[in-house]
């Protein structure tokens, strides 16, 4: 039943119009691949950019929300402004978590044009756009990874006399990466896709090339079959790579012992069992 | 052990100055906290804490001498840990004083971090950074905290962990050590910041039978070597052992405190009796 549904389907697709199918998309790839590949790029640089400088912010951010705020540390001038400087980022994650980046884009594009006079080219308003909504979903994923930190952390780099900001980014921020790090990779994978949104305002990522492409040639099916096969590709790899990460981040399972003059040999065998390591 | 801590108080008291105008040098502020002659180290005066409407610290008047070893005994609950946390302003407390040579640390404006330096702690839950190596754990402090040169800080860590017996560990990952050896690098982490005095909050109580011996011996030695010391402990025998004086809290004042011999052997109050002997047979 399945089987001769899909033979149907790829019957139907190789014998649509003159050519197959897939000549038609071979034909797509051979005359517009720049098109395409400058989609592609625009589409990385887009998501990445977006995902690097989100977790800049949601780093950031983070660790301005945990200054201690209590009536000891700190006189009350301080203490003020921290509460508005808080207020400000509560907000701020509540607007670009609550609207669509669509609507952001459109906002940013032309009210910054509006209001201010200031007109940016397609690309570094999606740049813009991207990151700040980033930005406002990892000061969320941040604050969960940062609560996942044991409280016994920042007590111990307390009690050797380490300040807030050198406990965040000496013990406390590279524990809360390696805990948002799942959560991350999936925000750059939704990145991929969703930045499909800023075609509104022009800018030339994937979709945008696509539509462009489907415009020209009128092979709309093709072409639009040959994006998201390249969007699967983009997030498909994308999610394998960030795994491969996370493994090299947790660094290896064992150790070896600093004197090898008093440790048998067995015990600093490459790969080994070492005395206290967990082996594989 | 290393010169600052010497077991002569006399040699420690002069040792001190130097190490400590290092310290205030590399913080770039002086004069603060100069040791006052053969003054206590740490004194608190009426110390009182309360969490929400419960006080648990109802006024306690203690202090430590250059040199000495106190252990603080008392039931679970009758507020140890938080008088020792109350010290180090890891709580903050409600009122009274905590002075440190003599000046009250709980006043505005007063460099907390840098009073840390000077106090090491140890915690029950080891409390090793999960993120660096035994080696980076001893470091990092040094480094960030206390402006030393990675170099130097390289070798105090060094030399501290060989103290312990954890030098050819200095790769290892917190995860991939036992509980004991947790326990000696956080020592050594205490150690590499060369406190003038160390805090322990049951630095045994979270480890296996077989592994408290090592740490303990550990605690022995450095106690030998005239290190000054505030022991929350439960381990009577020896408490009773490395001691100059025994602290009981009880409902969170010091109701009893003498030379072990004499609060162990001849308990003044009915309730240090009770504790005991409670103690003994459970
Ligand atoms: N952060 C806190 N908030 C509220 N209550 C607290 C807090 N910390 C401690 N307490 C309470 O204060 C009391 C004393 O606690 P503390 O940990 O100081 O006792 P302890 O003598 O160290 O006991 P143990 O021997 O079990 O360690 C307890 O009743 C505890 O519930
Ligand atoms: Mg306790």
């Amino acid at each position: 039943m399945n089987t001769s549904a899909v033979a149907g389907a790829v019957a139907v697709l190789a014998a649509d119009g003159d050519d197959g199918f897939f000549i038609q998309v071979w034909d797509i790839l051979r005359e517009y691949w720049p098109w395409l590949l400058k989609g592609v790029g625009v589409t990385m640089l887009l998501a990445l950019t977006g995902t690097i400088v989100g977790i800049g912010i949601g780093l950031a951010i983070g660790a301005i929300r945990t200054i201690p705020r209590d009536a000891h540390s700190g006189g009350l001038f301080r203490r003020i402004v921290l509460t508005l400087v808080n207020a400000l980022l509560a907000i701020y994650i509540e607007v670009f978590r609550g609207t669509p980046m669509m609507v952001q884009a459109m906002v940013v594009y032309f009210g910054l044009d509006m209001a201010f006079g200031i007109s940016l080219n397609v690309l570094h308003a999606g740049l813009l756009v991207v990151s700040i909504n980033t930005g406002a979903y990892m000061a969320e994923i941040v604050r969960g990874g940062i609560q996942a930190v044991d409280p016994g952390q920042t007590e111990a780099a307390k009690a050797v006399g380490m300040s807030h900001w050198a406990t965040m980014r000496s013990v406390v921020l590279p524990q809360t990466i390696r805990n948002i790090l799942p959560a991350t990779g999936n925000e750059f994978v939704i990145n991929i896709k969703d930045t499909s949104v800023l075609m509104v305002i022009g800018t030339a990522e994937l979709y945008f090339q696509g539509k462009t492409i489907a415009g020209i040639s009128y092979e709309t099916f093709p072409v639009y079959m040959l994006i998201a096969a390249i969007y699967l590709v983009l997030t498909f790899t994308t999610t394998r790579v960030l795994r491969l990460l996370e493994r090299k981040l947790d660094g290896p399972e064992n150790f070896t012992l600093a004197t090898s003059s008093t440790t048998p040999e067995s015990i600093l065998r490459p790969g080994g069992e070492t005395l206290a390591g967990r082996s594989r | 052990m290393p010169a600052g801590h010497a077991s002569d108080p006399q040699e420690l008291s002069a040792d001190t100055p130097a190490k400590m105008h290092d310290a205030e040098a590399a913080a770039g502020r002086s004069g603060s906290d100069a040791p006052a002659g053969g003054g206590p180290i740490v004194e608190t005066k009426d110390l009182r804490k309360c969490f929400g409407k419960n006080e648990i610290l109802k006024g306690i008047d203690f202090e430590v001498l250059p040199g000495e070893v106190v252990s603080v005994i008392g039931a679970s609950g009758s507020g140890k840990s938080t008088f020792l946390r109350c010290i180090n302003l890891l709580e903050w407390p409600t009122s009274g004083q905590v002075l440190y040579h003599g000046q009250n640390v709980l006043e505005a404006g007063y460099d907390v971090n840098r009073y840390r330096i000077h106090l090491g702690m140890v915690f029950q839950q080891f409390n090793l950074f999960n993120n660096l190596n035994v080696l980076q754990n001893c470091v990092i402090g040094q480094v960030r905290a206390a402006g030393v040169s990675k170099a130097e800080a390289k070798d105090r860590a060094v030399e501290y962990l060989s103290k312990v017996g954890m030098e050819p560990y200095v790769e290892a990952k917190p995860r991939q050590l036992s509980g004991g050896q947790k326990q000696r690098v956080a020592i050594a982490r205490a150690l590499s910041m060369q406190p003038e005095a160390l805090l322990f909050d049951e630095p045994t109580s979270a480890l296996d039978p077989e592994m408290v011996g090592e740490v303990l011996s550990v605690i022995g030695e450095l106690a030998e070597s005239g290190l000054t010391m505030v022991i929350v402990t439960h381990e009577m025998a020896f408490a009773r052992d490395v001691s100059d004086r025994v602290v009981f809290v009880d409902d969170g004042v010091i109701a009893e405190q003498g030379p072990p011999a004499e609060l162990f052997e001849n308990p003044q109050l009915p309730r240090t009796r009770e504790f005991l002997t409670r103690f003994h047979a459970g």
